[in-house]
């Protein structure tokens, strides 16, 4: 009823609900309730963090859900702008929100990004016993009637997954884009449930979402969103193989406060690539689905521009946004 | 059988003396929980998470102390609605209905009793239930499109009328108050916010919990205020409790009827267990007519909505295990904990990891027995807690509603937000509108409108589609009984000769 609206990004982790007590301990920000990606990253890193040394006090977890993460941008903004001992969970979500203006007037430079440090690779799967057997079929079969084809994603009209489609049909000529039918349901577990049940005919979403609905053979992914095909699911073939260059990624990582001073900056980016390079958080990847995809520091804020900026042209492409 | 066999195992795990403990623990803590207005279940088990890592619990230990805690929360909010007119949580909220008039009655003792067996029977059942079904039953979801949520949803408001109020008209507007409550925040078909005057806050709408500590609890303090202490309704007297067999008996096809229902409307993602306690009062009360006298206090009223909550608890486990769609708010958060404790529950949970899924089972078995002990010989103690004085009582309850609200979001916006609910409960009292269908408007009305989107979205607009399934035309035909008969039973139940037929 309140926060599904946004999507729970991907997978779980554990919880905190009440706010960090220690002062001098780190206090990470998960921008949603808990159970979502953000939480998750919070969770991991934080721990990850105090278990390898790079910090001498367990990271206080604090959840501030609302406005998909817009609250606790907007706290860290205004009110936290020059705390040092913050880092805040950030998503691709983040980047799409603050490209469509979705966090009322707050800019991408008013904070740091740090880095990220995995990626949840995009895919569209159908139910195991559809007619469409490759991404081609799929995307031929909106071609010649827009109509008889709907997504289910887990985010909002607008929000990342619904974008892979629309991104897609972009590649194969496809211009009448509000003709695509989408529907945002409460997260990754619901579209699959509403694909599989045959209310829609495809699901968009992040491949830790449907790991185990395709172990159970009720789904196929017809195409995953990366570079190359993703290390333990080799038979899915990529967008881009089949014709269609699409990459979309929802990579996980942190950013602090705007007022830190530079010093603080790159000691979280080298606790932050301390992390990446730690065999727990392989571990971690590994049981969430996530894929590799190390960005973190000073050129980690560029990716982050360059995304907000593509993002922004390509939502107002869309109509998404004015 | 397998089942037995499967039991077998899970006993093993849930049996040792620590777990055992874990459970014990869990129970106390989930009903304490439970009973304090504004904490409920899901902050409760959220709060209780980090407890479990930092005791370096293994996974099935920190599920049988997390599900002891849920389940115990779900016992507990009963308590504050038989004695204060405040639910404990969510889904407790029906329980007040009949539960606290049946508390001013001076049979506070009796209706505490009855509801902890009618929890004990809906739990039970649901965890049997779960047992034997979960791994069919998790289909039924696949079989619930945006026409079978809406038409569900519309059932649910159908058979909403009269339930709160004998004034029909007051319970439409306050179902309308909540409905138009249920509309702030972004939309999901647009993406836009709407009424949110460009407040971040209001994005993710108005929090459910939020709006029912205000209605309830901060209201009540008002009208503490106003009387000086004097006259409040709160401080019920606790009798000797005894055993009211009479009841126990004569609600028996309550229990079983409403444990159906709600361990099925706790099977259907985003319904819940505040559903599930809801679908079964208006069955029971439709079943039991006028005559039936709901809403006075009767013995029904209270034994079916705790029936139905504690089976949809358990039915809420069905899809979070099978299918890893959480079926309650709760579940979402134990779903959190399974993720992070490396299982990934899903439809191979049942053959990959039976350890922890039979585990779990069992432990729900035992902590249901230990509730059982618990909340029917030992009541009195949990009753300690809340049959303070009012002068002492109110201010706690005040307190707690401000740290459990705070800690929702840690942001003092839902305070202020509270205490405007809390001003809204105060004038609606005044003016004798009932606040329950305001709190059920908020609760369905998102789910609702969403469904209907939705819907329109994948026919084109096409309304026909809303009636294009078996399942949907089914509850379409049961809103509208649901929603016609009350009139016409009402109008033969007026004629005096027609009573007794």
């Amino acid at each position: 009823m309140t926060n599904r609206f946004f999507k729970a990004l991907a997978t779980g982790a554990a919880i905190t609900v009440g706010v960090a007590s220690a002062a001098s301990a780190a206090e990470c920000i998960a921008p949603a309730n808990p159970g979502g990606g953000w939480d998750f990253t919070c969770r991991q890193i934080g721990k990850i963090m105090y278990d390898i040394g790079a910090v001498d006090k367990p990271v206080q977890v604090t959840n501030m859900p609302g406005a998909g993460g817009g609250l606790a941008f907007n706290t860290v903004v205004n009110e936290r702008n020059d705390d040092a001992d913050l880092i805040i969970a950030a998503s691709s979500a983040t980047t799409t929100r603050l490209a469509q203006n979705a966090y009322a007037g707050r800019t991408a430079d008013e904070v740091r990004f740090v880095g990220a440090i995995g990626a949840d690779p995009g895919i569209i799967a159908v139910a195991a016993d559809s007619p469409f057997n490759s991404l081609k079929d799929l995307v031929d079969a909106i071609l010649t009637d827009p109509g008889s084809v709907a997504f289910a994603g887990g985010s909002a009209v607008g929000g990342f997954d619904h974008l892979k489609p629309l991104m897609i049909l972009k590649e194969a000529g496809f211009t009448d884009i509000t003709k695509i039918k989408y529907i945002g349901v409460d997260g990754g577990a619901d579209a699959i449930t509403q694909t599989v049940g045959g209310f829609t005919q495809a699901m968009t979403g992040d491949m830790s979402e449907v790991v185990s609905f395709l172990a159970n053979g009720d789904i196929r992914v017809i195409a995953v969103l990366t570079d190359e095909r993703v290390p333990g699911f080799d038979d899915i073939p990529t967008a881009t193989e089949q014709g269609y260059s699409v990459v979309a990624v929802n990579w996980r990582g942190l950013y602090v406060p705007k007022g830190v001073s530079d010093d603080t900056f790159n000691s979280w980016a080298d606790k932050l690539q301390m992390v990446a390079d730690s065999a727990e958080w392989k571990e971690a990847m590994a049981a969430n689905g996530l894929a590799p995809f190390t960005k973190v520091g000073g050129n980690f804020q560029g990716y982050v521009d360059g995304l907000v900026a593509d993002i922004n042209a390509m939502s107002k492409e869309l109509g998404v946004i004015q | 059988m397998d089942i037995l066999a499967n039991l077998a195992l899970g006993f093993s795990v849930a049996l040792s003396p620590y777990t055992l403990m874990l459970a014990v623990c869990g129970c106390f803590l989930g009903t304490v929980i439970g009973a304090l207005p504004g904490l409920g279940p899901s902050n409760g088990v959220a709060i209780l998470i980090p407890i479990t890592f930092t005791l370096g619990l293994d996974a099935t230990s920190a599920l049988v102390l997390m599900t002891s805690v849920y389940y115990g929360a779900m016992y507990g909010g009963r308590i504050s609605s038989i004695l204060l007119n405040i639910p404990g949580d969510e889904p407790a909220l029906m329980t007040t209905l009949d539960g606290y008039p049946m508390a001013k009655a001076g049979r506070a003792g009796d209706a505490l009793v009855l509801s902890g067996v009618a929890s004990f029977v809906g739990a039970l059942l649901a965890t049997i239930g779960l047992m034997l079904l979960a791994p069919s039953l998790a289909r039924v979801a696949f079989l619930f499109g945006p026409a079978e949520y809406f038409a569900l949803y519309l059932l649910a408001f159908c058979t909403l009328g009269g339930m709160a109020s004998n004034n029909q008209a007051k319970s439409a507007i306050a179902a309308c108050l909540g409905l138009g409550i249920a509309m702030i925040g972004v939309d999901t078909s647009s993406g836009l916010p709407r009424l949110t005057g460009g407040n971040l806050h209001l994005y993710d709408g108005v929090d459910f919990l939020v709006a029912i500590v205000g209605l309830f609890a901060i209201s009540e303090v008002f009208l503490f205020i106003e009387s000086h202490g004097k006259g409040s309704s709160i401080g019920v007297t606790l009798n000797k409790v005894r055993i009211p067999w009479a009841d126990i008996f004569s609600t028996k096809w309550t229990m079983l009827r409403s444990s159906g229902v709600g361990f099925i409307a706790g099977i259907l993602p985003g319904a819940g267990a505040s559903l599930g306690s809801f679908l079964a009062y208006t069955t029971e009360k439709s079943i039991a007519g006028e005559k039936g006298g709901f809403g006075t206090g009767v013995p029904k009223g209270i034994a079916a909505p705790e029936a139905g909550n504690n089976a949809a608890a358990g039915g809420a486990l069905v899809p979070m295990l099978t299918l890893g769609v959480p079926g309650s708010g709760t579940t979402a958060v134990l779903l959190a904990l399974l993720m992070t404790l490396n299982i990934t529950p899903g439809p191979t949970l049942f053959t990959e990891r039976p350890e922890v899924v039979w585990g779990l089972i069992a432990s729900l078995l035992i902590a249901n027995f230990v509730l059982l002990l618990m909340n029917v010989p030992m009541v009195k103690i949990f009753v300690k807690i809340l049959t303070v004085p009012a002068w002492v009582l109110l201010p706690g309850v005040t307190m707690v509603s401000f740290v459990g609200i705070y800690s929702l979001s840690g942001s003092y916006f839902d305070l202020l937000m509270m205490v405007g609910f809390g001003v809204l409960g105060y004038i609606l009292r005044k003016l004798d509108i009932p606040t329950v269908p305001v709190i059920l408007g908020i609760l369905l009305g998102g789910n609702m409108e969403n469904a209907l989107r939705r819907a329109m979205t994948l026919s084109d607009g096409d309304v026909m589609y809303l009636f294009s399934s078996p399942i949907a035309i089914g509850f379409w035909i049961a809103a509208i009984a649901g929603f016609v008969a009350p009139m016409f039973l009402r109008k033969i139940l007026t004629k005096p000769q027609a009573i007794k037929g």
